[in-house]
């Protein structure tokens, strides 16, 4: 049972990746992105692509990535997402979702849908033994230890820099912000490169936990909205807690049977959804 | 003083009325003279078009999007193929009652889904239908995840039951057609469209908002029910993957945001365009979907009322005229 | 004889179709507190959004210093010293007090005005400066809306509406305040609702009306039925009584 628990932590870290950019986005500019998943797969891609052309290994192709992720979530909110911010919830929407076949097709085409990975040079097999006759994987402890990082991060970041206030006051009132002499167009494309920092790092983990191929997007999208919603919007801590939840419930569900896993982790979101809709740790917004 | 009057109609939407009833005619007629495979890819396109037109008055005129639609689609099939495979009963005749089921089963999944508003509402919708999806993907009477064939329709000679269902799919796009169309025209559609306008002041007017967004919510789903019934008769073979698949909610977004969401004739319009790309680009597989995602992405935000609606105000075109404007 | 700090020349304003300005004449002389007052709807906000760069103006047709600033953004036009109390306080609900202050140094000039000096002015921000800013008293949000504006060290304060939703008694001690600013040379711009607070504390005032400045002068000069009159557009000179519009 305690084995069960702690796989559904480590696998809550992964969620929690994959749900902290989504979370950042929706708060700062009320965009919902659903190619979310998508640019992870793509993360992923770029990942798998240079350890093999570039001949690196995994830490430096996560160097590298890292920063470019910044430069094209910022190129991409300045660029093609701006024009669609507003009260309408619909061109984000349409948009995102156009990115989101846009970039599976692109992948498809160049990468073929066979699941590839990245090679992690032992790390994904090595084990970490604790106490009490168990043993943890040692990079679903990295990622565990990653995702508390960059929660962290992201939280102080908001409570206690001035980009966090310009980040909070913009996304309270527009209007006022600029009145205070906010370029909001700069804000937001500053949390979307971070977003897509978070999102660099999620997709190398998911290359070296798994094999990825181009249609996975979706199903990533899903676990990272499920993860948001259970913990309450606006609050990084929140999406932290929902994706352990997220995690923990499909580990018991793969426990009880290999195929409802997923559907387990469904039922949870939609069960909190009915009980407590505004999830576990909300931070009341109007 | 003067009286005004209120002038529903224009001299172009009176020609478009006749004209329509005239394609309807000659539609009509195909069996005796088209080739079969025309009338499959009619099916199949009146099929995109149903569930377009639903998704458009969800979207654009009760002001929710949602990317989890076809749960309705493939529960209209499966009920359908139910219906037919265990009780006996004429799939043709299946339709309209896995509609009804479809537009039952919609209220239960609004005290969810209306939980969420805006962008998670629409991803919301999305696992609701992951849900249905891996449901009848572990239900072995149906196949499970293999899916399973309709068998009721087994008996019928190939060429009687393709017309028949090229019939039943006319009178599913006229029914469609019709029923979207007076329902704007009337006093619920009016108020229809002051909610999404704006809806606190639709409130204040007595207007029912969370009502009227039900009624449209469980209206979309008959009408993604009727949609999804029809295509598995076409196709006589089911699966939970082409059931349940989110592409069908992709093209019906295509369709409307090319034809112009929010007016009756943008997925008419959208419907056409999807039809000729289909027919001359999807050969090209990966790339003509690129392409459609990309159309899709610069039309959202180069012409914001779509192509029809940009055509719209350029030349100030309505064939469904829903607004009403004073003459004096 | 002061010089005009800021002026605006028949300054016209939209929304979308909808005119909301016909030609506003205004002018702001160094040191001096003007006042402008109306009915709703009159205009007086979309005036100072001009004024601020949220409502699109020709370049020309507002000049602070001579300089056209007519259109230009928010930022810039902080930078060069104008600041506003929007109505309504706005303040931000996820920042506290002390983040809603320091908000308003984002675009600061050099100044006299820094969060010590404020909670100098108003004692009770001090005490609640990490609650969160919505937390507060109507009169003390009032107080933090002033502040914010203050932070950024303006020439030009404009304030819109800053009696709406308050009781006489706070109503008064904001606008005591006034003083200290305008002592140390703030121009100063209130939009009031209130024609008696209005003309007790600028030294002149426009009447607009639909858009248009119907009435202007010296505070203590004008009569009552000249600013009903303006106010109201009415030619019937109704008597005003004390304290109501």
């Amino acid at each position: 049972m305690i084995e069960t628990l702690l796989q559904g932590l480590l696998l809550g870290g992964l969620y929690c990746l994959f749900a902290l950019g989504q979370s950042l986005m929706f708060g700062v500019m009320r965009l919902t992105n659903t190619a979310q998943g998508d640019f992870i797969v793509l993360a992923s891609y770029g990942a798998i692509s240079a350890t093999t052309l570039l001949a690196v290994n995994p830490t430096v192709a996560g160097l590298v990535l890292v920063p470019v992720a910044f430069a094209f979530g910022y190129a991409l909110q300045r660029f093609v997402l701006s024009g669609t911010l507003g009260r309408d919830p619909l061109p984000s929407l349409v948009v995102t979702f156009g990115l989101s076949i846009v970039i599976q097709n692109a992948l498809l085409e160049v990468f073929s849908a066979d699941p590839r990975s990245i090679e992690s040079g032992g790390l994904a097999t090595h084990s970490i033994a604790l106490p009490g006759d168990l043993a943890v994987g040692a990079l679903p402890l990295l990622i565990f230890a990653t995702a508390v990082v960059c929660t962290a991060a992201l939280q102080w970041l908001f409570s206690h820099t001035s980009l966090g206030r310009a980040f909070r006051a913009v996304s309270d009132d527009r209007e006022i912000a600029e009145l205070m002499g906010l370029d909001s167009q700069r804000i937001f494309a500053l949390a979307t490169g971070i977003a897509f920092m978070v999102i660099a790092l999620a997709g190398l983990f998911q290359g070296l936990r798994t094999t990825v191929s181009p249609a996975d997007g979706p199903l990533l999208l899903l676990f990272a909205f499920e993860a948001v919603i259970i913990g309450g919007m606006g609050s990084f801590w929140g999406t932290f807690v929902g994706a352990m939840v997220l995690g923990i419930t499909q580990q018991i569900g793969f426990r009880i049977d290999p195929g409802w896993g997923i559907w387990f982790g469904h039922l949870v979101f939609l069960a909190v959804l009915v009980v407590r809709p505004q999830g576990l740790f909300p931070k009341t917004r109007g | 003083m003067t009286t005004a009057h209120v002038i529903r109609g224009t001299a172009a939407s009176q020609a478009a009325l006749w004209l329509g009833i005239a394609l309807a005619a000659l539609a009509a007629s195909m069996p005796w003279w088209a080739e079969s495979s025309w009338m499959r890819e009619f099916v199949e396109i009146a099929c995109y078009f149903i569930f377009a037109m639903m998704w458009n008055l969800l979207a654009g005129y009760g002001g929710m999007v949602s990317i989890g639609q076809q749960a309705f689609f493939g529960l209209g099939g499966y009920v359908m193929l139910m219906l037919g495979n265990f009780a006996g009963i004429n799939p043709f005749v299946a339709i309209p009652l896995a509609a009804l089921v479809a537009a039952a089963v919609a209220v239960p999944v609004s005290w969810v889904a209306f939980r969420l508003q805006g962008g998670y509402f629409a991803i919301g919708t999305w696992v609701i239908a992951e849900v249905f999806r891996l449901g009848f993907a572990n239900m072995s009477a149906v196949g499970g995840g293999s899916g399973t064939s309709l068998t009721a329709l087994r008996g019928i000679e190939k060429a009687t039951r393709e017309s028949l269902t090229f019939w039943t799919a006319l009178v599913c796009v006229v029914a469609s057609v019709a029923l979207v169309y007076l329902f704007l025209r009337s006093k619920q559609g009016l108020a229809l469209l002051a909610i999404r306008d704006n809806e606190v002041a639709a409130e204040s007017q007595g207007i029912g908002v969370q009502r009227m967004k039900l009624a449209v919510y469980v209206v979309a789903a008959f009408g993604g029910g009727l949609a999804g019934a029809l295509y598995f008769v076409g196709n006589l073979r089911i699966s939970p993957d082409a059931a349940f698949s989110v592409n069908w909610t992709a093209f019906a977004i295509f369709m409307v945001i090319i034809g112009g969401i929010g007016r009756i004739e943008g997925p008419i319009v959208g419907a056409l365009i999807f039809w000729a790309l289909n027919k001359f680009f999807s050969d090209y597989g990966t790339w003509y979907l690129l392409g459609l995602g990309l159309l899709a992405i610069v039309v959202t935000i180069f012409f914001k009322r779509g192509l029809w609606g940009w055509a719209q105000q350029k030349w100030g075109w309505s064939l469904f005229p829903t607004h009403r404007h004073l003459s004096d | 004889m002061s010089s005009t700090l800021l002026r605006a020349q028949q300054l016209t304003a939209f929304y979308g179709d909808a005119q909301a300005l016909f030609g506003i004449d205004f002018e702001l002389h160094a040191g001096e507190t003007v006042a402008i007052i109306g009915a709703n709807g009159a205009g007086k906000s979309s005036f100072l959004k001009c004024l601020t760069g949220l409502l699109r103006a020709p370049r020309e047709a507002i000049s602070l210093d001579g300089q056209g600033i007519g259109g230009l953004p928010p930022g810039h036009i902080v930078k060069r010293g104008v600041a506003m109390v929007p109505e309504g306080r706005r303040l931000f609900p996820s920042l506290s007090v002390q983040e809603n202050l320091q908000m308003g140094a984002f675009a600061r000039r050099p100044g006299p005005w820094t969060l010590e000096r404020l909670f100098k002015m108003f004692p009770i921000l001090e005490r609640k400066r990490h609650d969160p800013g919505t937390s507060l008293s109507g009169g003390q949000q009032q107080m933090v809306a002033i502040g914010r504006a203050l932070m950024s060290n303006p020439r030009v304060l404009l304030c819109d509406e800053l009696s709406l939703g308050l009781a006489p008694i706070v109503i008064k001690e904001i606008y005591d305040a006034l003083p200290t600013l305008t002592g140390e040379g703030m121009s100063v711009v209130v939009v009031e609702q209130d024609v008696t607070v209005a003309q007790r504390v600028s030294q002149r005032v426009y009447c607009f009306q639909e858009g248009r400045v119907a009435l202007q002068g010296r505070s203590d000069a004008l009569t009552r039925e000249q600013i009903s009159e303006a106010y109201f557009g009415l030619g019937s000179g109704l008597s005003l009584s004390e304290g109501h519009p």
